[in-house]
Protein backbone atom coordinates (compact mmCIF):
# COMPACT_ATOMS: atom_id res chain seq x y z
CA UNK A 1 0.00 0.00 0.00
CA UNK A 2 2.77 2.66 0.92
CA UNK A 3 4.71 1.22 -1.86
CA UNK A 4 2.45 1.94 -4.40
CA UNK A 5 1.27 5.04 -3.21
CA UNK A 6 4.72 5.99 -2.93
CA UNK A 7 5.14 5.52 -6.87
CA UNK A 8 1.67 7.13 -7.43
CA UNK A 9 3.41 10.43 -6.24
CA UNK A 10 7.34 10.14 -7.80
CA UNK A 11 6.93 11.58 -11.22
CA UNK A 12 6.80 9.76 -14.45
CA UNK A 13 9.53 8.40 -16.69
CA UNK A 14 9.30 9.89 -20.42
CA UNK A 15 10.25 5.70 -21.42
CA UNK A 16 8.64 6.48 -24.92
CA UNK A 17 10.96 8.43 -25.95
CA UNK A 18 14.78 6.88 -25.13
CA UNK A 19 13.83 4.61 -22.90
CA UNK A 20 14.62 1.27 -24.74
CA UNK A 21 18.27 2.49 -24.97
CA UNK A 22 18.59 3.58 -21.31
CA UNK A 23 16.82 0.04 -20.26
CA UNK A 24 19.48 -1.78 -22.29
CA UNK A 25 21.86 -0.01 -20.86
CA UNK A 26 21.01 -0.23 -16.90
CA UNK A 27 20.43 -4.25 -18.35
CA UNK A 28 23.64 -5.09 -19.34
CA UNK A 29 25.23 -3.70 -15.96
CA UNK A 30 22.26 -5.74 -13.99
CA UNK A 31 22.78 -8.58 -16.19
CA UNK A 32 26.63 -8.74 -16.47
CA UNK A 33 26.76 -8.46 -11.98
CA UNK A 34 24.02 -11.09 -12.33
CA UNK A 35 26.15 -13.69 -14.68
CA UNK A 36 29.16 -13.10 -12.07
CA UNK A 37 27.78 -13.85 -8.93
CA UNK A 38 25.96 -16.76 -10.64
CA UNK A 39 29.84 -17.90 -11.74
CA UNK A 40 30.61 -16.94 -8.14
CA UNK A 41 28.13 -18.91 -6.47
CA UNK A 42 28.74 -22.07 -8.78
CA UNK A 43 32.71 -22.25 -7.51
CA UNK A 44 31.75 -21.97 -4.18
CA UNK A 45 29.57 -24.90 -4.22
CA UNK A 46 32.37 -26.69 -5.86
CA UNK A 47 34.88 -25.79 -2.97
CA UNK A 48 32.09 -26.67 -0.79
CA UNK A 49 31.40 -30.27 -2.34
CA UNK A 50 35.14 -30.85 -2.44
CA UNK A 51 35.89 -30.14 1.29
CA UNK A 52 32.80 -31.96 2.17
CA UNK A 53 35.02 -35.12 0.40
CA UNK A 54 37.93 -34.07 2.21
CA UNK A 55 36.09 -34.49 5.61
CA UNK A 56 34.24 -37.37 4.30
CA UNK A 57 37.75 -39.04 3.85
CA UNK A 58 39.57 -37.93 6.50
CA UNK A 59 36.12 -39.65 8.68
CA UNK A 60 37.05 -42.42 7.25
CA UNK A 61 41.17 -42.92 7.40
CA UNK A 62 40.62 -41.59 11.23
CA UNK A 63 41.86 -44.34 13.26
CA UNK A 64 38.88 -45.39 15.78
CA UNK A 65 40.08 -43.31 19.28
CA UNK A 66 39.68 -45.10 22.60
CA UNK A 67 36.90 -42.75 23.19
CA UNK A 68 35.60 -43.44 20.05
CA UNK A 69 36.03 -47.40 20.75
CA UNK A 70 33.90 -47.49 24.00
CA UNK A 71 31.25 -45.84 22.47
CA UNK A 72 31.08 -48.49 19.75
CA UNK A 73 28.62 -51.49 20.04
CA UNK A 74 30.17 -54.16 22.39
CA UNK A 75 32.67 -52.47 23.73
CA UNK A 76 30.90 -50.96 26.42
CA UNK A 77 30.46 -54.20 28.76
CA UNK B 1 50.93 -20.33 9.73
CA UNK B 2 46.72 -19.25 9.12
CA UNK B 3 46.33 -16.83 6.72
CA UNK B 4 44.66 -13.77 7.05
CA UNK B 5 40.84 -14.21 5.73
CA UNK B 6 39.91 -12.26 2.75
CA UNK B 7 36.09 -12.39 3.72
CA UNK B 8 36.36 -10.27 6.54
CA UNK B 9 33.92 -7.30 6.47
CA UNK B 10 32.22 -9.23 2.88
CA UNK B 11 28.46 -8.78 4.61
CA UNK B 12 29.43 -5.58 5.74
CA UNK B 13 30.84 -4.12 2.48
CA UNK B 14 27.55 -6.26 0.40
CA UNK B 15 25.14 -4.27 2.49
CA UNK B 16 27.06 -0.86 1.81
CA UNK B 17 27.01 -1.40 -1.94
CA UNK B 18 23.29 -2.56 -2.10
CA UNK B 19 22.13 0.90 -0.48
CA UNK B 20 25.01 2.67 -2.69
CA UNK B 21 23.58 0.93 -5.88
CA UNK B 22 19.67 1.71 -4.45
CA UNK B 23 20.58 4.94 -3.90
CA UNK B 24 22.40 5.96 -7.04
CA UNK B 25 19.58 4.87 -8.89
CA UNK B 26 16.86 6.63 -6.97
CA UNK B 27 18.92 9.42 -7.44
CA UNK B 28 19.47 9.11 -11.36
CA UNK B 29 15.74 7.96 -12.10
CA UNK B 30 13.97 10.53 -9.11
CA UNK B 31 16.15 13.30 -8.41
CA UNK B 32 18.67 14.73 -11.06
CA UNK B 33 17.03 16.78 -14.04
CA UNK B 34 16.80 15.73 -17.33
CA UNK B 35 19.03 17.23 -19.79
CA UNK B 36 18.37 19.85 -22.06
CA UNK B 37 19.74 18.32 -25.37
CA UNK B 38 19.85 14.47 -24.52
CA UNK B 39 16.77 14.60 -22.59
CA UNK B 40 16.11 11.10 -20.95
CA UNK B 41 18.89 9.50 -22.91
CA UNK B 42 21.19 11.37 -20.83
CA UNK B 43 20.37 8.87 -18.12
CA UNK B 44 22.76 6.68 -19.18
CA UNK B 45 25.54 9.03 -18.49
CA UNK B 46 25.49 7.77 -14.68
CA UNK B 47 26.21 4.58 -15.35
CA UNK B 48 29.01 4.31 -18.51
CA UNK B 49 31.09 7.45 -16.97
CA UNK B 50 31.57 5.70 -13.18
CA UNK B 51 32.02 2.27 -15.26
CA UNK B 52 34.88 3.99 -17.47
CA UNK B 53 36.40 5.61 -14.43
CA UNK B 54 36.59 2.91 -12.14
CA UNK B 55 37.56 0.59 -14.83
CA UNK B 56 40.43 2.45 -15.41
CA UNK B 57 41.57 2.92 -11.94
CA UNK B 58 41.06 -0.58 -11.43
CA UNK B 59 43.89 -1.14 -14.45
CA UNK B 60 46.33 1.33 -12.38
CA UNK B 61 45.25 -0.23 -9.16
CA UNK B 62 46.53 -3.53 -10.80
CA UNK B 63 50.05 -1.99 -11.26
CA UNK B 64 50.35 -0.46 -8.48
CA UNK B 65 49.50 -4.10 -6.43
CA UNK B 66 51.91 -5.22 -8.98
CA UNK B 67 54.66 -2.84 -8.13
CA UNK B 68 54.19 -3.95 -4.62
CA UNK B 69 54.37 -7.68 -5.71
CA UNK B 70 57.79 -7.56 -7.67
CA UNK B 71 59.13 -5.88 -4.54
CA UNK B 72 58.16 -8.11 -1.94
CA UNK B 73 58.02 -11.19 -4.05
CA UNK B 74 54.68 -12.19 -1.81
CA UNK B 75 52.21 -13.95 -4.61
CA UNK B 76 49.25 -12.45 -2.44
CA UNK B 77 50.30 -9.11 -4.35
CA UNK B 78 49.90 -10.76 -7.44
CA UNK B 79 47.04 -12.39 -6.55
CA UNK B 80 45.39 -8.92 -5.69
CA UNK B 81 46.70 -7.54 -8.91
CA UNK B 82 45.16 -10.04 -10.96
CA UNK B 83 41.94 -9.65 -9.79
CA UNK B 84 41.74 -5.90 -10.20
CA UNK B 85 42.66 -5.86 -13.74
CA UNK B 86 40.23 -9.16 -14.18
CA UNK B 87 37.97 -6.66 -12.48
CA UNK B 88 38.84 -3.82 -14.49
CA UNK B 89 38.57 -5.57 -17.81
CA UNK B 90 34.88 -6.85 -16.78
CA UNK B 91 34.01 -3.31 -15.65
CA UNK B 92 35.71 -2.05 -19.38
CA UNK B 93 33.32 -4.41 -20.94
CA UNK B 94 30.24 -2.98 -19.59
CA UNK B 95 31.55 0.43 -20.45
CA UNK B 96 32.45 -0.33 -23.92
CA UNK B 97 28.49 -1.86 -24.23
CA UNK B 98 26.80 1.14 -22.21
CA UNK B 99 28.94 3.53 -24.37
CA UNK B 100 28.04 1.44 -27.50
CA UNK B 101 23.73 1.89 -26.50
CA UNK B 102 24.79 5.52 -25.57
CA UNK B 103 26.37 6.40 -29.21
CA UNK B 104 23.48 4.52 -30.90
CA UNK B 105 20.83 6.28 -29.05
CA UNK B 106 22.57 10.26 -29.22
CA UNK B 107 24.34 9.82 -32.92
CA UNK B 108 22.56 6.73 -34.62
CA UNK B 109 25.56 4.31 -34.57
CA UNK B 110 27.06 1.84 -32.20
CA UNK B 111 30.34 2.67 -32.69
CA UNK B 112 32.12 5.78 -34.22
CA UNK B 113 36.22 5.70 -35.29
CA UNK B 114 36.98 9.51 -35.23
CA UNK B 115 36.09 9.88 -31.79
CA UNK B 116 39.70 9.58 -29.35
CA UNK B 117 38.16 8.89 -26.38
CA UNK B 118 36.35 5.58 -27.37
CA UNK B 119 38.89 4.65 -29.37
CA UNK B 120 41.86 5.03 -26.91
CA UNK B 121 39.39 2.86 -24.55
CA UNK B 122 38.82 0.79 -26.88
CA UNK B 123 42.95 0.32 -27.33
CA UNK B 124 43.19 -0.02 -23.45
CA UNK B 125 41.01 -2.61 -23.24
CA UNK B 126 42.49 -4.68 -26.00
CA UNK B 127 45.53 -3.96 -24.26
CA UNK B 128 44.39 -5.47 -21.15
CA UNK B 129 42.87 -8.26 -23.03
CA UNK B 130 46.21 -9.77 -23.66
CA UNK B 131 46.73 -10.25 -20.14
CA UNK B 132 44.94 -13.44 -19.33
CA UNK B 133 46.49 -15.15 -22.41
CA UNK B 134 49.98 -14.26 -21.56
CA UNK B 135 49.89 -15.42 -18.15
CA UNK B 136 47.86 -18.66 -19.39
CA UNK B 137 50.97 -19.10 -21.98
CA UNK B 138 53.48 -19.12 -19.23
CA UNK B 139 53.47 -22.54 -17.31
CA UNK B 140 55.85 -21.91 -14.38
CA UNK B 141 53.56 -19.96 -11.75
CA UNK B 142 57.15 -18.05 -10.65
CA UNK B 143 57.94 -16.74 -14.36
CA UNK B 144 53.71 -16.46 -14.65
CA UNK B 145 53.78 -14.00 -11.85
CA UNK B 146 56.33 -11.99 -12.43
CA UNK B 147 56.45 -11.56 -16.17
CA UNK B 148 51.84 -10.62 -15.54
CA UNK B 149 53.25 -8.01 -12.90
CA UNK B 150 55.80 -6.90 -15.47
CA UNK B 151 53.16 -6.30 -17.55
CA UNK B 152 50.76 -4.71 -14.94
CA UNK B 153 52.76 -1.99 -14.25
CA UNK B 154 53.64 -1.28 -17.96
CA UNK B 155 50.38 -0.88 -18.78
CA UNK B 156 49.22 1.00 -15.43
CA UNK B 157 51.40 3.71 -16.53
CA UNK B 158 49.87 3.65 -19.94
CA UNK B 159 46.56 4.08 -18.62
CA UNK B 160 47.30 7.77 -17.18
CA UNK B 161 49.69 8.41 -20.18
CA UNK B 162 46.65 7.94 -22.65
CA UNK B 163 43.81 9.56 -20.53
CA UNK B 164 45.90 12.69 -20.68
CA UNK B 165 46.57 12.30 -24.36
CA UNK B 166 43.13 12.28 -24.90
CA UNK B 167 42.23 15.52 -23.17
CA UNK B 168 44.76 17.06 -24.93
CA UNK B 169 43.44 15.97 -28.53
CA UNK B 170 41.35 18.68 -30.13
CA UNK B 171 37.68 16.81 -30.41
CA UNK B 172 35.08 18.26 -28.68
CA UNK B 173 32.66 15.75 -29.79
CA UNK B 174 32.40 13.84 -26.19
CA UNK B 175 30.82 15.37 -23.17
CA UNK B 176 33.38 15.76 -21.03
CA UNK B 177 32.75 15.44 -17.54
CA UNK B 178 36.02 15.90 -15.19
CA UNK B 179 37.02 18.99 -15.77
CA UNK B 180 37.15 22.44 -14.41
CA UNK B 181 35.34 23.74 -16.95
CA UNK B 182 32.63 20.79 -16.19
CA UNK B 183 29.26 22.54 -15.92
CA UNK B 184 26.97 20.05 -14.10
CA UNK B 185 24.56 21.91 -12.34
CA UNK B 186 24.67 21.03 -8.52
CA UNK B 187 21.42 17.87 -8.57
CA UNK B 188 23.60 16.10 -11.48
CA UNK B 189 26.64 16.64 -10.26
CA UNK B 190 25.42 15.28 -7.10
CA UNK B 191 23.72 11.85 -8.36
CA UNK B 192 26.89 11.71 -10.82
CA UNK B 193 29.37 11.43 -7.60
CA UNK B 194 26.93 8.84 -5.71
CA UNK B 195 27.16 6.90 -9.01
CA UNK B 196 30.95 6.83 -9.19
CA UNK B 197 30.94 5.68 -5.05
CA UNK B 198 28.16 2.98 -6.02
CA UNK B 199 29.86 1.50 -8.44
CA UNK B 200 33.15 1.55 -7.03
CA UNK B 201 31.75 -0.09 -3.95
CA UNK B 202 30.53 -2.37 -6.59
CA UNK B 203 34.14 -3.02 -7.89
CA UNK B 204 35.45 -3.23 -4.81
CA UNK B 205 32.42 -6.14 -3.56
CA UNK B 206 33.29 -8.17 -6.48
CA UNK B 207 37.08 -8.10 -5.85
CA UNK B 208 36.73 -9.20 -2.20
CA UNK B 209 34.12 -11.86 -3.45
CA UNK B 210 36.75 -13.45 -6.29
CA UNK B 211 39.84 -12.67 -3.50
CA UNK B 212 37.79 -14.90 -1.19
CA UNK B 213 36.58 -17.53 -3.66
CA UNK B 214 40.12 -17.70 -5.13
CA UNK B 215 41.61 -18.14 -1.90
CA UNK B 216 38.74 -20.87 -0.24
CA UNK B 217 39.65 -22.91 -3.20
CA UNK B 218 43.40 -22.71 -2.65
CA UNK B 219 43.04 -23.45 0.84
CA UNK B 220 40.84 -26.60 -0.20
CA UNK B 221 43.83 -27.36 -2.56
CA UNK B 222 46.08 -27.34 0.05
CA UNK B 223 44.18 -29.23 2.54
CA UNK B 224 43.50 -32.20 -0.37
CA UNK B 225 47.21 -32.10 -1.04
CA UNK B 226 48.02 -32.85 2.81
CA UNK B 227 45.61 -35.15 3.08
CA UNK B 228 44.98 -37.43 0.24
CA UNK B 229 48.55 -36.90 -1.74
CA UNK B 230 49.28 -39.51 -3.45
CA UNK B 231 45.96 -39.24 -5.85
CA UNK B 232 45.28 -35.78 -5.65
CA UNK B 233 45.99 -34.79 -9.41
CA UNK B 234 48.69 -31.56 -9.81
CA UNK B 235 47.38 -28.56 -10.66
CA UNK B 236 46.84 -27.69 -14.36
CA UNK B 237 48.10 -24.77 -16.34
CA UNK B 238 45.82 -21.54 -15.38
CA UNK B 239 45.88 -18.29 -16.01
CA UNK B 240 44.80 -17.43 -12.24
CA UNK B 241 47.97 -17.21 -9.16
CA UNK B 242 47.95 -20.68 -6.96
CA UNK B 243 46.57 -18.20 -4.14
CA UNK B 244 48.64 -19.77 -0.83
CA UNK B 245 51.87 -17.88 -0.16
CA UNK B 246 52.82 -19.56 2.79
CA UNK B 247 52.65 -23.08 1.29
CA UNK B 248 56.21 -24.25 0.56
CA UNK B 249 56.52 -26.39 -1.96
CA UNK B 250 56.47 -30.05 -1.29
CA UNK B 251 59.75 -32.12 -2.51
CA UNK B 252 58.67 -34.81 -5.37
CA UNK B 253 58.20 -38.66 -4.20
CA UNK B 254 60.80 -41.27 -4.77
CA UNK B 255 60.05 -44.04 -6.41
CA UNK B 256 59.22 -45.66 -2.94
CA UNK B 257 56.75 -43.46 -2.39
CA UNK B 258 58.80 -41.27 0.06
CA UNK B 259 59.89 -37.96 0.50
CA UNK B 260 63.79 -37.12 0.48
CA UNK B 261 63.59 -37.53 4.59
CA UNK B 262 62.30 -41.15 4.50
CA UNK B 263 59.06 -39.63 5.51
CA UNK B 264 56.14 -40.84 3.43
CA UNK B 265 53.57 -38.49 2.10
CA UNK B 266 50.98 -36.88 3.50
CA UNK B 267 52.15 -38.11 7.13
CA UNK B 268 53.20 -36.09 9.97
CA UNK B 269 57.29 -35.70 10.82
CA UNK B 270 57.61 -38.36 12.74
CA UNK B 271 55.61 -40.92 11.73
CA UNK B 272 57.30 -42.19 8.84
CA UNK B 273 56.91 -45.94 8.54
Amino acid sequence: MIATGLLAELPALPLHTAGKYVAAAYIVLFAMVLVYLAIISVRMSRTERELGELLERLDGDQPATPRQADREPGAER
Amino acid sequence: MASRPYGKGLRALSITTVAAMTAALALVFFYAPLEAEQGFLQKIFYVHVPLAIVSLCGFVLGGLLAIQHLRTRDSRWDMRSYVAIHMALIFGLATLITGSIWAKGSWGHWWVWNEPTLVSFLIVFLLYATYQPLRFAIEDPERQSRYASVFAVTAGAFVPLNFIAVRMSTSFLHPRTLSSTSNLPGSMGFTFLVSVVAIALLYATLCKYELTVKHTRAQVRALRRRLVAEDSPARGRSAAPSGLPEEEPRPAPGPDGLAPGGQRFGSAPGTAA
